[in-house]
């Protein structure tokens, strides 16, 4: 097991060295060079021209089961109302079980959560609600535990959920006893229908490198996804679908960790994520009182306010704010970014954007690749002149 | 107090450019650093302990060799120990293998209060190590922590960041923690702590010495396998506009009406 590079194959074309993000690789008479710390992450493998890398993996000892059939959603609610994001991975979910020929299930865990029925809309065949006082707020602890139960019980051979800061905390403890291996933030998932195995492509580096990753010998196969990285469907009202509801046994499930207060961040009046458009700024602000000029915008066109990590980190505006890799994935149907180079991990936040505007005084800046339209021009001038246009016409 | 903090070394930047030609990464002379997020992670350890006036730091990675520089940095930075685990077997692993490593080497240092990792890497970027860990370890799990209020007779009292806000989290203790940035702000290394990251030993355990089960670490013990790795593509179809300013002004919210963007 390990990394092994066969030299008498190797032509030092040094196609290998740069993709390597450890720079471990290295051409030396004509051969390469490997240093230490390989993590087998495979990179150099992929770019080899005469396939002189061979990175071998231990067999799977176990075969996938063939038990496990079904895909599932966990259908994340905040205070009795579902997420944006149950429904865009039910849309995903429904391609998945289609290819797959299997039946596709949203699981839902809180207290008197509105609209549920909306869940067989979007494309749930069965959806398996567990509701209780308990858990009308989202604590992990009772989440995971439930949870564990039911993918026991239930065998779903998928296992897709939100990666919001309750999917995120609470999904890898779900993978790590369950023994069964987890995607982060995918932002590609298909089937490899000869196999039955989920094909699960993720940004990693900040975005700079894409990798496709399976689970072959374990189920269910996990996998969490951004918001607003899938698009939900057009709810369809007649579809057909069974609601479960299932009883919470506190006896059994307790909790370690108590929530006591939970404090509503105030600054943000329109939410990133749901917003249809956009105005974004970033270092090309200069100070925090120049996000008024955005802020002007952004009134004239209902827009909410976004940042770069730049503009977080000088402390012009809450991180609440921030898109990008660290920050959030939004989708609008127009995102105008206003004094943001465009650095691939502020790309990775929103180049899904419908429609990107990019106002800029380097003409050279990234962002401008990105965008669908661009101005190259003071930001402090072009933007009044917007809002004034905006407003008047 | 007794802390852990887990930490990784990552490359030290992912602001690599991409050459257009080749479409591969240019990355030269790349140096490697303790994952942003994990100083974080060290310094409040450090801050719990001073603020205890008694306990230690004990800082540990899973790495190659050379990340012992990581966990001498630590030292630098006010850890008291450092352990790195190494070993071949170790290579590869993903995120389970790794908490699953981490575990075993918690409960060979035994006796500890709190355990704290970053948010996530920048490399891997998965942040799922920490959730596995606490659920290995079979401790309470707090993620995104922003603030400890309060620690102390095996209790603690946090703030943790959510979309919404953030939320008051009251645990026992021992407790595995993630921690965001705006926790703190790391102090740079002292000379005292320089001049000890130098002689300081750090301890390197292999998975021999480790006693764990070697189908479960590393390449071998990770469920998901990386099978393709590429670079993402991007067209650029873009119309920058020409001419003077207000009549690109004018251009752009030509095209955002006809597109029903105002
Ligand atoms: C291209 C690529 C994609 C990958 N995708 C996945 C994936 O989707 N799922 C998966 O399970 N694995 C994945 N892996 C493997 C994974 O990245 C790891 O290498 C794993 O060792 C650490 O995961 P992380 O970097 O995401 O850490 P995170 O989970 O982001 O780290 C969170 C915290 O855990 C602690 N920590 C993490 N690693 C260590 C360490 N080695 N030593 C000490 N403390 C540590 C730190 O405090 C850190 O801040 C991928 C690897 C590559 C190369
Ligand atoms: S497998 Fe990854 S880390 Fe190892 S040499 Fe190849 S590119 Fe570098
Ligand atoms: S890409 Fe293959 S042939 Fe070229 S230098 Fe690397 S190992 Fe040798």
């Amino acid at each position: 097991m390990g990394i092994e590079i066969d030299l008498e194959q190797c032509t030092g074309c040094g196609n290998c060295v740069p993709v390597c993000p450890f720079g471990l690789l290295e051409v030396v008479d004509d051969k390469v060079q490997l240093k230490e710390g390989c993590t087998l992450c495979g990179a150099c493998q992929e770019a080899c021209p005469v396939d002189a890398i061979l990175i071998e993996a231990a067999p799977a000892v176990e075969a996938a089961s063939d038990e496990h059939r079904g895909v599932w959603v966990f259908a994340e609610q905040r205070h009795g109302q579902l997420k944006g994001v149950a429904y865009e991975l039910l849309a995903k979910g429904r391609e998945l079980a289609n290819t797959l020929q299997t039946d596709l299930s949203a699981v839902c865990f809180g207290h008197d959560v509105a609209e549920i029925s909306q869940l067989v809309a979007h494309g749930a065949d069965k959806v398996y609600l567990v509701d209780s006082p308990e858990l009308a707020d989202n604590l992990e602890d009772l989440y995971t535990r439930q949870f564990i139960e039911l993918i026991q019980e239930h065998k779903p051979e998928i296992v897709i959920a939100g990666a919001t800061s309750l999917g995120r905390a609470f999904i890898p403890r779900v993978a790590a006893v369950l023994k069964t291996g987890l995607t982060a933030d995918c932002t590609g998932l298909d089937i490899d229908t000869e196999n039955r195995l989920l094909r699960q492509t993720r940004p990693t580096f900040g975005g700079n490198i894409m990798a496709t990753i399976i689970c072959q010998a374990k189920r269910p196969q996990m996998a969490t996804v951004r918001p607003r990285v899938f698009k939900k469907n057009t709810p369809e009202a007649g579809r057909k679908g069974q609601i479960i509801k299932l009883d919470f046994d506190r006896e059994r499930i307790t909790s370690k960790t108590r929530l006591l207060d939970f404090v509503r961040d105030l600054t943000e009046t329109v939410k990133i994520e749901e917003a249809d458009i956009i105005v974004s700024g970033g270092r090309g602000l200069g100070k925090a009182e120049n996000f008024k000029l955005l802020e002007e915008l952004a009134s004239a066109m209902g827009a909410a306010v976004g940042a770069s990590r730049a503009a977080v980190d000088e402390g012009w505006i809450p991180y609440s704010h921030q898109v990008g890799q660290t920050g959030k994935t939004v989708c609008p149907k127009l995102y105008i970014a206003c004094g943001i180079s465009g650095a691939v991990q502020h790309l990775a936040g929103m180049q899904t954007s419908d429609v990107i505007v990019a106002i800029n005084d380097n003409p050279d800046a990234p962002i401008f690749e990105a965008a669908t339209y661009g101005i190259v021009g003071d930001l402090f001038k072009v933007v009044p002149m917007l809002t004034e246009k905006l407003k008047n016409g | 107090m007794n802390v852990i903090v887990c930490l990784k070394q990552v490359p030290g930047t992912t602001d690599v450019k991409v050459d257009p030609q080749t479409n591969t990464l240019i990355r030269q002379g790349i140096e490697n650093v303790i994952n942003p997020f994990d100083t974080y992670a060290l310094e409040e350890g450090v801050r719990l302990k001073e603020r205890h006036g008694e306990g230690k730091v004990t800082a540990i990675s899973m790495g190659p060799p050379q990340a012992e520089a990581a966990l001498r940095e630590a030292i630098s930075l006010g850890a008291d120990e450092a352990v790195l685990l190494s070993d071949k077997a170790f290579a590869g692993a993903d995120t389970w293998a790794t908490a699953y490593t981490l575990a075993q080497a918690v409960n060979k240092i035994g006796q500890h209060d709190i355990i704290i990792c970053g948010r996530q890497t920048i490399d891997g970027d998965t942040g799922q190590v920490g959730p596995e860990l606490a659920e290995m370890l079979g401790i309470p799990f707090v993620a995104y922590v922003s603030r400890i209020e309060e620690l102390a007779d095996g209790q603690m009292r946090v703030q943790r960041m959510v979309e919404e806000g953030h939320e008051v989290i009251e645990s026992p203790l021992p407790a595995v923690i993630t921690v965001v940035k705006e926790i703190n702000v790391p102090r740079l290394p002292s000379l005292r702590g320089i001049a000890r990251s130098k002689s300081a030993a750090v301890a390197v355990w292999t998975a021999p010495e480790m006693g764990v089960d070697e189908s479960r670490v590393g390449l071998a013990g990770s469920f998901t396998k990386v099978i393709k790795v590429f670079f993402p593509q991007r067209v650029s179809q873009s119309e920058i506009f020409q001419g003077e300013l207000a009549s690109q002004v004018d251009c752009l919210v030509g095209r955002l009406k006809d597109a029903d963007l105002t």
